[in-house]
């Protein structure tokens, strides 16, 4: 489903507003206020605890603000679920990787397109007619994804049988099967060698090149945050202390007392 | 038929012959998003004319360098046929040098244009653009990620085509201005350029004439009866010998296809998708699929597992007689019949070789026992050997006489021999031009009489193969002047799986003695299965069985080296098992893992002064640099040996 109306390149695409998150007692997010624009790599980061997978959650929908508003597209939402807010367009991977594992490459990226199917679930049963039309169709779109993210070789593998870094190209392969308009990647490079981190970047901003697409993405590994993204929201205890470009957040003593720690 | 290809002396008019003689025969196939896509030889040449014209529009011109860089694609292989077809010179660099051993080629080659890949080698050009002040533009077949970047001197080869498809429809005149372009290409021009891999010291740009290409590539499409009806997958580098020759131009000269796999990862399985029937691959690759056999063949359930096994020694035992057409009983002929049917047949299947009449390999010393294996299955595998300079074929065997130490006699029309220091010296229709801007190499290469040095000693055994011992410049003599092939001898001792690394001494020495580093697995496998507890390399390296072992298989080649009257007096006479592997981080290894003898000598010198000595233990200490860079001291105490000689077997025993 293409979205109803364009959204320019540097406008706002998602606003998150005074957003406030508990676990009952537990604050995992205080006010936090941040938007993220049409065609950026915006870089959430923060130490360990800081809220960043559960701002994400709140993102998608999984999670649901105590108080805040969330704008998407220009349409505020109170409360969504996770499938509406990927109909909308945005799609996730996770920090943990999620795919079946038992299920092969191609079959995993396949169901990225299940919520583009539009055929009857009786058509489909038997892969016939318009079904298999429909099929061809979105097997391209997703050779075009295999292609580009060099993973030819795994097509007919498991997933369960290749290695970390495979897997986790194959989860960011079945978000994109998703043409999502805002990208959620959860540590897209946790656990990878310098290798596959630099593959993992160039998939990155060549997403952002051929599929405009918005990425919003948590990472740990500093020296990827700070090449990738065009601006850095920084989290810790659940409370923003820092929002700008590299630059600016890289000098900000707020966010080096919260990373090397401050004597009181 | 054969009238009105004798002359043809170029590529080009091979192209134009293919297009008219079988139009609609596939000339390339190519995996493109997980579908083979095929183009017949009418649509290759009316492409790489557009192509060419393309091509004229930018100014490229008769005589002019084009570099071409990636890996095998349709678009590539055009743009070989287009520069030819023009007459410009197409030099093919390897795809993975890294921009400075890239930038010295394009540079030496003086490349006006190049024709790459993808965004990789454009990134590697652009950075060094500033030593590349001839390249006028770049084309490129992938256009990811290319889309923000200046194409004031970069464009689409899709582009170009196109431009050139528009030059035929509005230019009446274009047609007749290709083919006299094509006329006008002669058998002595340049047809190709290929640099060597400069293993050692920088390469060196090998010119090739259209005409010795052709001529060379016409003798081995008749030696091996190739058709049309055949079927290649170029998965070997665009650079390199072998893939201009086996593939490009052999394919043009046959008339057969050329299929592209998807990326270089998947060319395994896209070959069996295709099942080609001309094959080469270097012998690691028939290794691998050895021991991926072996592997999968330990998980399968018992009844499986004793069928292979039998049939397996079936096939050991009469296989290669029988496809040899020697003398067989009719019991077993009807036993490997139906071996064929259980096992060998499946099994080939699933290598992707029940296909293959033809194969070769070569580059390095094939294991008797692997080349064996794949010959008793039935698969037609045979070694040739040549090199960059001769355009490939120097030998190569025919279909029956087969052996795996040799390398087969003189291709067709080639002429051999060995000059007085052993060096193998060759005359071939093939035979390079001479280095591009290097004559002095060049004169130095080739001797008086136009034969060409190959640097490989070698000779001939009495059934005519050619055998290659080493490199001219390795091979020594002992003190009493007996032939020392240092390599010759080590590679015999590898081929035994317990054996790892070999380094063999004698150069003026009374005789010859060897280090050994044993294979952690297979060895460690054997100690293993007869509870032989050792906590350590080294005290593996040092356990008495252990060398019991090794000294069993330092028997069995000296008895193979006492039959052959060259290398009789070559018999490992001591030997060690070092204390520690052999390793690059230390120096002692190339990054290519090869031996580096005498930087080894020296650090080991304590342990070659026991090896002749005549002592059976020898002290010895030294730095190692671990994985993380620290460095430390190993110290040992290593156990020499004494290898049985054998009597030299005279006369014709041997055979």
């Amino acid at each position: 489903m293409k979205p109803q109306q364009q959204i320019e390149t540097g406008a706002t695409l998602l606003n998150v507003e005074n957003v406030s998150l508990r676990f009952g007692g537990v604050k995992a997010i205080t006010d936090v206020s941040f938007d993220i624009r049409k065609g950026e790599v915006r870089a959430i980061i923060g130490p360990n605890g800081a809220g960043k997978t559960s701002m994400l959650n709140v993102i998608n929908g999984f999670y649901h603000p105590q108080d805040g508003r969330i704008t998407y597209r220009g349409a505020t939402r109170s409360k969504m679920r996770p499938h509406v807010a990927a109909s909308q367009g945005i799609a996730r991977t996770f920090q943990n990787v999620a795919l079946f594992k038992g299920m092969t490459t191609l079959d995993n990226i396949m169901v990225g397109r299940t919520l583009k199917m539009r055929k009857s679930f009786f058509w489909q049963l038997f892969r016939h007619g318009p079904a298999m039309a429909e099929e061809i169709e979105h097997r391209k779109f997703v050779e075009e994804i295999i292609d580009f993210l060099e993973i030819e070789h795994i097509r007919k593998v498991p997933v369960g049988k290749l290695p970390y870094g495979l897997q986790k190209r194959v989860e960011l392969g079945r978000a994109l099967a998703m043409e999502p308009e805002l990208l959620l990647l959860d540590e897209p490079m946790a656990g990878m060698n310098l290798e596959e981190k630099e593959d993992m970047c160039r998939f990155i901003l060549d997403t952002k090149e051929q599929y405009g697409t918005t990425i919003a993405l948590i990472e740990h590994d500093m020296g990827v945050v700070m090449d990738l993204s065009d601006r850095v929201v920084v989290l810790e205890y659940g409370i923003k202390i820092a929002d700008g470009t590299p630059d600016e957040v890289k000098a900000n003593q707020k966010v080096i007392d919260a990373y090397l720690g401050v004597a009181h | 038929m054969a009238d009105n290809t004798a002359n043809l002396d170029t590529f080009p008019k091979w192209l134009r012959h293919n297009a008219a003689v079988r139009p609609d025969r596939p000339a390339m196939r190519h995996k493109d998003l997980g579908i083979w896509r095929e183009w017949s030889w009418a649509e290759v040449n009316l492409t790489v004319r557009a192509y060419a014209l393309g091509l004229t529009a930018h100014g490229l011109q008769r005589g002019d360098k084009i570099a071409i860089i990636g890996t095998n694609r349709p678009k590539l292989y055009w743009s070989i046929m287009a520069a030819q077809l023009l007459g410009a010179v197409p030099v093919p660099v390897y795809a993975d040098s890294v921009a400075d051993e890239m930038a010295y080629v394009l540079d030496h080659a003086e490349v006006r244009f190049a024709c790459v890949q993808d965004q990789e080698q454009v990134d590697k050009i652009l950075s060094v653009s500033d030593r590349l002040s001839r390249i006028e533009m770049v084309f490129y077949d992938e256009p990811r990620g290319l889309r923000d970047y200046d194409h004031s001197r970069l464009q689409a080869i899709d582009e170009v085509i196109s431009q050139g498809h528009g030059i035929l429809l509005a230019d009446p005149g274009a047609v007749g201005r290709l083919d006299a372009a094509i006329e006008a290409g002669k058998g002595s021009d340049t047809s190709v350029m290929l640099y060597t891999s400069g293993t050692t010291g920088r390469s060196k740009g090998v010119m090739l004439s259209a005409g010795g290409c052709v001529n060379a590539a016409r003798d081995t499409v008749a030696f091996d009866k190739l058709t049309e009806n055949d079927s290649v997958i170029a998965y070997l580098p665009l650079a390199w010998v072998g893939d201009h020759y086996l593939n490009y131009a052999q394919a043009l000269v046959a008339g057969f296809t050329i299929n592209c796999p998807e990326s270089p990862e998947t060319a395994v399985n896209d070959r069996l998708e295709v099942g080609t029937t001309f094959a080469f691959a270097p012998p690691r690759v028939f290794e691998s699929m050895l021991t991926s056999i072996m592997i999968r063949m330990e998980d399968a359930g018992w009844l499986k597992r004793k069928l292979f096994n039998y049939y397996i020694e079936v096939a050991r035992k009469w296989g290669e007689k029988i496809h040899a057409g020697k003398k067989v009983p009719v019991l077993a002929r009807l036993n490997y019949a139906l071996g064929d049917i259980l096992i060998y047949g499946p099994l080939k299947n699933v290598l992707g070789l029940s296909s293959v009449r033809v194969g070769y390999t070569a580059g390095e010393a094939i294991g008797p026992e692997l080349f064996s294996f794949f010959r008793s299955i039935g698969l037609n595998l045979k070694q040739l050997y040549g090199q960059t300079e001769a355009f490939l074929y120097v030998t190569c065997q025919t279909d029956t006489e087969v052996r795996a130490d040799c390398v087969g006699p003189a291709t067709p029309n080639v002429e051999i021999r060995i000059a007085e220091n052993g060096e193998v010296l060759y005359k071939s229709p093939g035979q390079f031009i001479g280095y591009f801007k290097e004559p002095e190499k060049t004169a130095e290469t080739m001797t008086e009489d136009g034969f060409v040095r190959t640097g490989d000693a070698g000779f001939f055994e009495k059934d005519g193969q050619l055998r290659i011992i080493d490199r001219a410049k390795d091979v020594g003599k002992l003190r009493d002047g007996a032939l020392f092939a240092p390599k010759y001898i080590e590679n015999k001792l590898k081929f035994f799986p317990n054996i790892r690394e070999v380094v063999a001494f004698g150069q003026d020495e009374d005789n010859v003695t060897c280090f050994i580093n044993i294979d952690l697995v297979a060895v460690g496998n054997w100690a293993e299965r007869n509870n032989i507890a050792y906590g350590s390399y080294q005290e593996l390296a040092g356990n008495a069985q252990v060398y019991e072992i090794i000294a069993g298989h330092l028997a069995e080649v000296n008895r193979q080296l006492a039959e052959e009257p060259m290398m009789a007096r070559a018999q490992v006479a001591r030997f060690l098992i070092l204390h520690k592997e052999l390793d690059a981080d230390d120096g002692e290894l190339t990054r290519t893992q090869k031996v580096r003898r005498g930087f080894i000598a020296d650090r080991y010198a304590p342990l070659v002064k026991a090896l002749y000595d005549g002592s059976s233990l020898a002290d010895i200490s030294t730095e190692v640099t671990f994985e993380d860079g620290r460095k430390g001291v190993i110290s040992a105490r290593v156990k020499v040996m004494d290898a049985k000689i054998w009597p030299v077997v005279t006369g014709a025993a041997a055979a």
